[in-house]
C-alpha cells in the first residue's frame, strides 16, 4: 500500500481537500530548504514534493528554474536529496515524494536511488520526463522497494495512454492541467477536468491530482471538487522568494484553507 | 553483417527513445505517423526532390581538393586524395536546408502554421527562417545569448526573412539552453506549432527523420564518387556536434564495409583540457533532450557546459545513432582542437579558395590527421557542410585580419 494514497483517501473520506506542495531541495541552501519543507508540512500540505535541481529542467517555468539554478550554483549535490528527505521524513508524518528529471536517477543508479530513498523514508518519485513506455526498470524497482511512482497524464494523451498512466502509477496520476510548463496562471484550464475524466474512465482505482498553473485558494478548492488533490509549486516558491519563510507559511495556510 | 542502414528508431541499440514530458507524446506520435505516410507517398518525395532541384540547388557537386591534398603527403610518397562534398553551395550555405525543407513540408501536412527552431551557429535558424518565408509560416528561433553575439550576422539574416529570434539567457546561454527553451515553447503550443529540430538528437522520431532528410548527402556522394572517379573513398570525414551532417554523409556508406568512417568532435582548448565538446570521447551514456545517448555530465548527471570556438559544435550531447555507431566500432570519433580547426580553415581558404565554416574546418583538420595513417593514393571524402561567411568576424579576429597593414 502507499502512504500517499492512504493520505489522499483519508482526506477524501473526511471530506477534506488535499494539497500537494513542491519545494526545491538546496534552495536557497540545503538547511533552509529543509526548514521550508517542514514548515509546509506543519502548516497544511498533505503530501510534499521535494524537487531535485537539474541543469536542463524542460518542464519548469521561470520561477522554479531560477530557484533550482540558484541551488545548483550554491553547490547542490544529488546525495543531499536523501539528507533532505531523511530530515523532513523524521520531523513530519507527511508523505515525501521526490520530483526529479530522469538522468540524475540513471547516473546514480536506479536500484541505488530506490534503496537510498527507501532508507531515507521517502515515499516515491514523480518523474516529469519519464513516460511509462521507457520506465520498465523503474517500475520493477519501485515495486520491490514499495515506492510510489507518479507518471503524468496530459490533455493530449489518448485513452490508451490514460490507461497506461493509471495502470503504472502508484500514489497518484499527475494530471497536467494545461498545455504548458509550471508557473502560476490566472485561470485554470478546463483541460484539467478532461484529463481527470480521462484517467477516471481508464481506471476506477487510480487517484488523480492536478498540477501546473494553480496559485489561488479558489483553484485549490475547485480542483478538489473533481480530483483527488491540487499540486502547487511555483506559487510557493514565489511566496518564499518574496517574503521568506513567513511568506511561504502564509501561502500554505491560505491555499490549504487554514487561514 | 546485417544491414546497418536499415536501422531506424526509436532505438539504436540502447540509445534513443523518448524521454520527454507526456504533453509531447501526442505531437511526437502525430509527427511519426505523418512522416511515415509521407515517406511512403511518391508525391511527397517528388515534391521534396523538386524543391531541392529548383530551390536548394541539389545535387551538390564534389570538388577534388588537389592543392589541399598536397598537405597530406610528400613528393616522394604521394598524397592522400581529398574530395569535398559541397554542401556549402546549397541555398543558405549549409546542409541544414535538407532537413528544414522536409520538415516544413510535414508541418504543412499537419496543418501547423507556426514553426519553432533552436540554433547554435545560426545555420539551422537561417534555414528554418528561409523555409518559413518560402511556405508562409510563422517562425520563432531560440538562440543562446552567447551565440547571438558570436553569430550576429546570422541573427540579422533570420530577422530580415521575418523570423523572430529570441536570445536565450538561461543556463550556459548556448545551444543546449536554446533546445530547452524550444521544448518549453513546444509543450505550451503543441496544437499549432511544429518543433523543427535541427539535428539528429531529441526524442523519436527526430533522430531517424532528420537523418533520412540528410541522407541525400551520402546517397548523392556515393553515386558521384562511383560515376566521376570510379571508386568509393577509403574514408569519410565529417564534423560532429549533434551529428546531422555527419550522419547524412555516413548513412549511405554504413554497409560498405571497406569504407572507413570518421567523425570529428570539437576538442575546444584541447583533449587534455576540460574545455571541449568531445561528447563521444569524454562523455558517458545518459538522458538529455529527450533521448538516451552519450553526453557531457558530472557524476550527478548534471549536464556540463561544452566549449568550442564553433557555435555549431558547442553542444554537450550527440545523436543516438552516433552513440550506437561508436559502440559498434563502425565509426570512429576523434577530437579536433580550436587551433587545429582554425589552421585547417586557413589552409583550405589558401589552397582551394574555399572558406569553410568553422564547424566544417574540424572535419578538414580531421582529414589531414587521418591522412597520416592512410596510404598514398587512398582517398578521403569530406563533408564540406557549410561555408564560412558567417564566421568571418571570428576568423578576422583570430587571424588579425582587420586594420593595421
Amino acid at each position: 500500500m502507499s502512504k500517499t494514497e492512504d493520505k489522499l483517501r483519508a482526506n477524501h473520506a473526511a471530506g477534506k481537500p488535499s494539497l500537494i506542495g513542491y519545494f526545491p531541495i538546496g534552495y536557497p541552501t540545503l538547511e533552509a530548504s529543509v526548514e521550508a519543507a517542514v514548515a509546509m508540512c506543519e502548516n497544511g500540505v498533505d503530501v510534499l514534493e521535494l524537487g531535485v535541481p537539474y541543469s536542463d529542467p524542460v518542464m519548469d517555468g521561470p520561477v522554479i528554474q531560477e530557484a533550482t539554478q540558484t541551488a545548483l550554483e550554491a553547490g547542490f549535490k544529488l546525495r543531499q536529496t536523501f539528507d533532505a528527505v531523511r530530515e523532513v521524513a523524521a520531523r513530519t508524518e507527511v508523505p515525501v515524494l521526490v520530483m526529479t528529471y530522469w538522468n540524475p536517477v540513471v547516473q546514480y543508479g536506479v536500484e541505488r536511488f530506490a534503496t537510498d530513498l527507501e532508507k531515507a523514508g521517502g515515499a516515491g518519485l514523480i518523474t516529469p520526463d519519464l513516460i511509462p513506455d521507457e520506465a520498465a526498470e523503474w517500475i520493477e524497482t519501485a515495486e520491490r522497494h514499495g515506492l510510489d511512482r507518479v507518471f503524468l497524464a496530459a490533455p493530449t494523451s489518448t485513452p490508451e495512454r490514460y490507461k497506461r498512466a493509471s495502470d503504472e502509477s502508484k500514489g497518484f496520476v499527475y494530471a497536467v492541467s494545461t498545455m504548458g510548463i509550471t508557473g502560476a496562471r490566472q485561470e485554470l484550464d478546463a483541460n484539467a477536468r478532461k484529463v481527470v475524466a480521462g484517467v477516471r474512465k481508464a481506471s476506477d482505482q487510480a487517484l488523480t491530482c492536478v498540477g501546473i498553473g494553480i496559485s489561488t485558494p479558489e483553484q485549490v478548492a475547485e480542483v478538489n471538487t473533481y480530483a483527488d488533490g491540487a499540486i502547487v509549486g511555483s506559487a510557493f516558491v514565489r511566496a518564499y522568494q518574496e517574503n521568506g519563510l513567513p511568506g511561504l507559511i502564509a501561502k500554505v495556510k491560505e491555499l490549504s484553507g487554514r487561514v | 553483417m546485417t544491414s546497418l542502414r536499415e536501422q531506424s528508431g526509436p532505438y539504436f541499440g540502447e540509445f534513443g527513445g523518448r524521454f520527454v514530458p507526456e504533453s509531447l507524446i501526442g505531437a511526437l506520435d502525430q509527427l511519426e505517423a505523418v512522416y511515415s505516410a509521407a515517406k511512403a507517398d511518391p508525391s511527397f518525395r517528388e515534391e521534396l526532390a523538386e524543391l531541392h532541384r529548383t530551390y536548394t540547388g541539389r545535387p551538390s557537386i564534389i570538388t577534388e581538393a588537389k592543392r589541399f591534398s598536397e598537405l597530406t603527403g610528400s613528393a616522394a610518397s604521394g598524397d592522400v586524395r581529398i574530395f569535398l562534398k559541397r554542401e556549402d553551395l546549397n541555398h543558405t550555405g549549409s546542409h541544414k536546408i535538407n532537413n528544414v525543407l522536409g520538415q516544413a513540408l510535414l508541418a504543412k501536412r499537419m496543418g501547423k502554421k507556426r514553426i519553432i527552431a533552436e540554433t547554435g551557429a545560426g545555420q539551422h535558424g537561417v534555414a528554418s527562417a528561409t523555409a518559413a518565408a518560402l511556405f508562409g509560416l510563422e517562425c520563432v528561433v531560440y538562440m543562446g545569448e552567447v551565440d547571438t553575439e558570436r553569430q550576429a550576422l546570422n541573427v540579422a539574416r533570420m530577422r530580415l526573412m521575418g523570423a523572430e529570434v529570441i536570445p536565450v539567457k538561461t543556463g550556459s546561454r548556448t545551444l543546449k539552453d536554446a533546445i530547452n527553451e524550444a521544448l518549453r515553447d513546444w509543450v505550451a503550443n503543441v496544437d499549432d506549432t511544429h518543433y523543427l529540430l535541427g539535428t539528429v538528437a531529441g526524442p523519436h522520431p527526430f533522430p531517424t527523420m532528420v537523418r533520412d532528410f540528410h541522407s541525400v548527402i551520402g546517397t548523392e556522394a556515393r553515386a558521384q564518387m562511383l560515376d566521376e572517379f570510379g571508386f568509393l573513398p577509403t574514408a569519410l570525414a565529417a564534423c560532429v556536434g549533434g551529428g546531422s551532417n555527419a550522419i547524412g554523409l555516413f548513412h549511405a556508406f554504413l554497409d560498405d564495409e571497406d569504407v572507413q568512417i570518421y567523425g570529428f568532435e570539437a576538442a575546444g582548448d584541447g583533449m587534455d583540457t576540460n574545455r571541449h565538446a568531445a561528447t563521444l570521447n569524454y562523455g558517458r551514456p545518459g538522458v538529455l533532450h529527450g533521448a538516451k545517448s552519450y553526453m557531457l555530465q558530472d557524476e550527478d548527471g548534471q549536464t556540463i557546459e561544452s566549449h568550442s570556438i564553433s557555435a555549431g559544435l558547442d553542444y554537450p550531447g550527440v545523436g543516438p545513432e552516433h552513440a550506437w555507431l561508436k559502440d559498434l566500432g563502425r565509426a570512429k570519433y576523434w577530437g579536433i582542437s580550436d587551433a587545429e580547426a582554425m589552421e585547417a580553415l586557413r589552409q583550405l581558404s589558401q589552397t582551394e579558395g574555399i572558406i569553410p565554416a568553422i564547424e566544417t574546418a574540424h572535419a578538414l583538420a580531421g582529414a589531414l590527421k587521418l591522412a597520416k595513417v592512410l596510404k598514398p593514393g587512398d582517398s578521403i571524402l569530406v563533408n564540406l557542410s557549410g561555408r564560412g561567411d558567417k564566421d568571418m568576424e571570428t576568423a578576422a579576429r583570430y587571424f588579425g585580419l582587420i586594420g593595421g597593414n
